[in-house]
């Protein structure tokens, strides 16, 4: 890469290095990229890759045991990995800040906002005291908090997530640095709170403008944000390219697959996702050649023998593959693409029919905690989680269920399979009343509902061997015993993609995609009519997303089960789901066929979140709706309409009056007023 | 077919664990040289004290007074006491009744303090506070004090210094089990579990107590070493073990009388004693170094 003008940083074969017990890892092996003033580039890759090593590198934020073993980073001419701590300390958030990904747990709780903001500026300035009060207000109000003189004697624990992003934002841009370093920004934010983040870091480059790297796994997110992107994978950059060209035509078949297996709010239903076989290499066995070889569709012997160098392609273009004769990868394309075909056809028979009998009938389901206070515990007021929820289930459906993180849906998951007790309103499963039967009954209605967690890592009990894991459901409700047991262990291995020799190993032997068909392999045990999906894929990278998504399916054909798919994520939700419920405040505002919901969506909340999805195409910018401010505390949520406080067409009739679930067409019911 | 199935898994599964096992132990090893020693000398004084009678060239209890308070020399090696008995033959004695207090202490200890953590972190509520304001009042009286008050109170017998040090050492038990209860009934696995309808019995002590390993580990080998200095503590004062039994609490109470003209009386139980105690608490630290993933991943 010559150096260009205008180049603000230019990192050069960076190596960074870990100390383990087993030696030293590397886990980022000779990146190189660069950005330009008032530029945004983002490095995408999947957990593990080194995307947010790199990051760090950059500023010498690692820990401990890590460091930049060689390479160089340059930054204004400067050699940043020779300075001294002392110097590099004057670097950093003066010429280069950093915003993290979780602002609950990066700011103080013992400062008010406005000393942690002060705090940034006096490090590297030195001015006349009030100046650097009235700074700080004039930085909140740069990044859009309201009020923002109040706001400076407020602690961190008194502001929302969003708000608290702001604050992250304000305190980053205190010395107007020239480059800032934003580790996924917004992954931990609300959908509707992430379109009001990226609109503000937008919004403020182009005033200041200051240059941004996007550190993300989210392809959406670069779409909308990046001019230029760096993919990054098993601590190697495989393409470099500017973003429409890089989402239009690919050239590494890694970032090539990792566009197709996204689903996306046009991907068609009865298509199967493009999944990327295996997970990300771990850094302890890295591959030889190629480090994706093993995953790659078009791998040939030299992929296996040698490593390809980066590629310039043209126009500032490169991928790191050997393949970059375009006909050839057609070719082997075809070929790849017959044989996928040839396994991957899917139809549907239950798809999209939903005659058949109900399977799950909820009615006014209600749940409010108890918020306690004093010494004798008394109640001084509830949590309405779950307020009056009415939805049905068909045999062989997937009903979605979609809002953002406080709006009841898992809970709703929880007191479905009674894990939780409900407050009110009733259960009914395949015609039996749930709510309110005995345990020994419950256990047997637990054999028939079968629960999926996000969480692959902590939902498997460390200390117990994955025959021992699916094995339980089976000793519980005394199904099988002895060899047919590990028949019938060796048979739900196999259903989900394991093999027998997985069964005597630990959880902490496989990956996180491993993990969730062990977990799902526990759920299909006692044969169950109803799956409960909780977020089911949201902890899982993309390309493993979509093998979980496939095999979900997969199997709901096979043993025509119903799912109740609770997901933030609205593409997969989408993508898997017949119908669809959108959730806000423990109510439902929106329950439509998928197809139709996306389509003509009609509660103004819905319309808002399904706009607020980053789209991944640079060039398909749709207009947003961007809502103001965030969800409500549903301790004390609005009267009436319980979205009016963010709603942009509210009358006053909506702020008295809570509008009922009406049928707008068949099988499409809305609560608002407006219809 | 399936009868091979079976073998091979149960093969399998023994491999793997045992292979664990021996992992483990070599990665101990590695790590921890101070708890290897400990370990090497606690398997040592186990070893005394299992060969006791092929190991002590005396009776510890025979009196002869024809050899009273005899420095070490080649007959007695460490010498002899104010009674003519040979020092050494009840040292070696001495490490049964300092090892089988440590052990029962230890292990009723842990027994009622695992009932009641999980009892009291599970169920939450009422039983809890109950349960923990009990431990609070036993815990808010010095052990040492408390342990003397119970042993006066039931008379000088080795069964009733056990019975105080369980009664003593319970509720630290307790209180680590509660907290791992606490932490480990909140977590997903737990909740898994629960949705495929195992009972409260199952989840507690499939999933719970292996769970808790690890800290249960580290306390008992704390309170083993600690054990063995109270039942000493309590000899010394005349309520442990009762004479003539070869304690090495009674032995240095016995010879406190003697200490400017016979000190090896003194020097060597107290040697013996203060050695057993380093090794527990040197293994206990040495374990949760071991057992912590965040310390032993620091180095």
């Amino acid at each position: 890469m010559a150096k260009e003008s205008g180049v603000l940083l230019q990192v050069d074969k960076m190596k960074t290095v870990f100390q383990t017990q087993s030696g030293y890892i590397e886990a980022v092996n000779g990146i190189s990229f660069h950005i330009k003033k008032g530029e945004t580039v983002a490095i995408v890759g999947e957990s593990g890759s080194g995307k947010s090593v790199s990051a760090m590198s950059i500023l010498r934020l690692l820990e401990k045991s890590g460091k930049v073993s060689s390479g160089r980073i340059l930054f204004k001419d400067i050699n940043l990995n020779e300075l001294s701590d002392e110097e590099i300390r004057k670097v950093r958030g003066k010429e280069i800040a950093m915003i993290f990904q979780d602002p609950m747990s990066c700011l103080d709780p013992v400062y008010t906002i406005g000393d942690q903001i002060i705090e940034a500026i006096k490090i590297h300035e030195d001015l006349p005291k009030k100046e650097y009060y009235s700074r700080a207000v004039e930085l909140l109000q740069l990044v859009g908090l309201p009020d923002a003189k109040a706001r400076m004697s407020i602690y961190p624990h008194q502001l929302s997530g969003g708000q608290r992003q702001r604050v992250m934002i304000a305190i980053a841009l205190a010395c107007r640095p020239n480059l800032i370093i934003a580790d996924e920004p917004t992954t931990a934010l609300d959908v509707t709170v992430q379109a009001q983040i990226m609109e503000l870091l937008k919004k403020l480059q182009t005033e200041l403008g200051t240059a941004i790297i996007l550190v993300t796994h989210d392809l959406g997110v670069v779409a909308e944000m990046a001019d230029r992107v760096v993919v990054v994978y098993a601590g190697q950059v495989v393409e470099e390219s500017n973003v429409i060209d890089l989402f239009n035509k690919p050239e590494h078949p890694y970032t090539e697959a990792l566009l197709q297996s996204v689903p996306r709010i046009e991907t068609n239903k009865n298509e199967r996702l493009m999944a990327i076989k295996g997970s990300v290499p771990s850094l302890y066995d890295m591959p030889t050649g190629c480090r994706f070889h093993p995953r790659c569709p078009y791998a040939s012997e030299i992929c296996r023998q040698e490593e390809p160098p980066l590629m310039n392609l043209g126009e500032n273009h490169y991928s790191k593959c050997w393949i970059k004769e375009k006909d050839i990868k057609k070719v082997m394309q075809n070929v790849n693409h017959n044989e996928q075909e040839d396994i991957e056809i899917i139809d549907s028979p239950h798809f999209g029919k939903h005659q058949n009998k109900k399977i799950l009938e909820v009615h006014g389901l209600k749940k409010y905690f108890p918020i306690t206070k004093g010494f004798f515990s008394r109640t001084v007021g509830y949590v309405r989680a779950v307020d009056g929820l009415s939805f049905d289930i068909h045999e062989g459906e997937t009903l979605g269920l979609v809002g953002e993180s406080g709006c009841g849906k898992s809970t709703s998951g929880r007191l479905i399979t009674s894990l939780l007790k409900p407050t009110g309103g009733s259960v009914t499963f395949n015609g039996q009343d749930i709510s309110r039967i005995n345990r020994h009954a419950l256990k047997k209605v637990r054999q028939r509902i079968q629960f999926v967690f996000q969480d692959p890592y902590s939902t498997l009990n460390p200390r117990m061997t994955v025959g021992d894991i699916i094995g339980e459901p089976l000793e519980v409700h005394r199904l099988v015993k002895g060899t047919e047991k590990y028949a019938r262990i060796v048979e739900l291995l196999e259903t989900v993609g394991l093999t027998r020799n997985d069964i005597q190993k630990f959880p902490h032997q496989f990956s996180g995609g491993q993990r969730q068909r062990i977990g799902i392999a526990r759920a299909l045990a006692t044969e169950p009519d109803l799956l409960i999906c909780d977020e089911a894929v949201s902890a899982l990278d993309v390309s493993v997303q979509a093998q979980i998504l496939n095999l979900l399916r997969d199997l709901q054909q096979k043993l025509g089960l119903s799912y109740l798919f609770i997901s933030h994520d609205l593409n997969v939700v989408k993508y898997i789901s017949h119908r669809v419920c959108v959730m806000y405040l423990g109510e439902i505002v929106e329950i439509a066929d998928s197809e139709v919901l996306f389509q003509n969506p009609l509660h103004p909340y819905s319309q808002a979140l399904i706009s607020a999805v980053p789209i991944p195409d640079p060039e398909g910018k749709s207009e947003r709706i961007i809502l103001e401010g965030e969800v409500p505390s549903p301790s004390n949520p609005p009267s009436g309409c319980k979205f009016h406080t963010r709603c942009l067409i509210a009358t006053d009739t909506c702020q008295t009056q809570q509008p009922d679930l009406k049928e707008v067409s068949p099988g499409h019911k809305v609560a608002c007023h407006n219809y | 077919m399936q009868e091979l199935q079976t073998v091979e898994k149960v093969i399998l599964k023994e491999n793997t664990k045992m292979f664990q096992f021996k992992e483990n132990c070599r990665r101990f090893i590695r790590s921890n040289p101070i708890g290897t020693i400990s370990i090497g000398f606690i398997l040592l004084v186990i070893l005394i004290s299992v060969l006791a009678p092929i190991i002590a060239p005396y009776d510890p209890v025979l009196q002869n007074r024809q050899s009273i308070l005899i420095g070490p020399n080649g007959t007695h090696i460490l010498g002899t006491d104010e009674l003519g008995r040979d020092v050494f033959s009840r040292i070696v004695y001495g490490s049964r009744i300092s090892l089988l207090v440590g052990f029962s202490a230890v292990v009723f200890s842990m027994i009622f303090g695992i009932f009641f953590g999980v009892v009291s972190g599970y169920f939450g509520g009422v039983i809890d506070m109950i349960v923990q304001r009990i431990m609070d009042a036993i815990m808010s009286i010095p052990s040492l004090i408390l342990a003397l008050f119970i042993a006066a109170l039931l008379g000088p017998a080795i069964q009733n210094v056990i019975i105080a040090l369980v009664i003593v050492e319970t509720p630290r038990f307790a209180r680590i089990v509660r907290g791992e209860m606490l932490r480990i009934r909140e977590t997903n696995y737990v909740e898994a579990s629960r949705s495929i309808g195992s009972s409260v019995f199952r989840i507690i002590w499939k999933h719970a107590i292996p769970n808790m390993g690890a800290p249960i580990i580290v306390l008992a080998s704390l309170a083993f070493g600690q054990s063995i200095i109270a039942e000493a503590s309590l000899s010394f004062l005349g309520i442990g073990t009762p004479p003539p039994n070869p304690s090495w609490g009674l032995m240095l109470s016995d010879a406190s009388r003697f200490m400017e003209t016979a000190p090896w009386l003194v020097l060597f139980p107290g040697l013996a004693l203060a050695l057993c105690v380093l090794a527990f608490n040197l293994l206990g630290d040495a374990l949760r170094d071991f057992l912590d993933p965040k310390i032993s991943s620091k180095k």
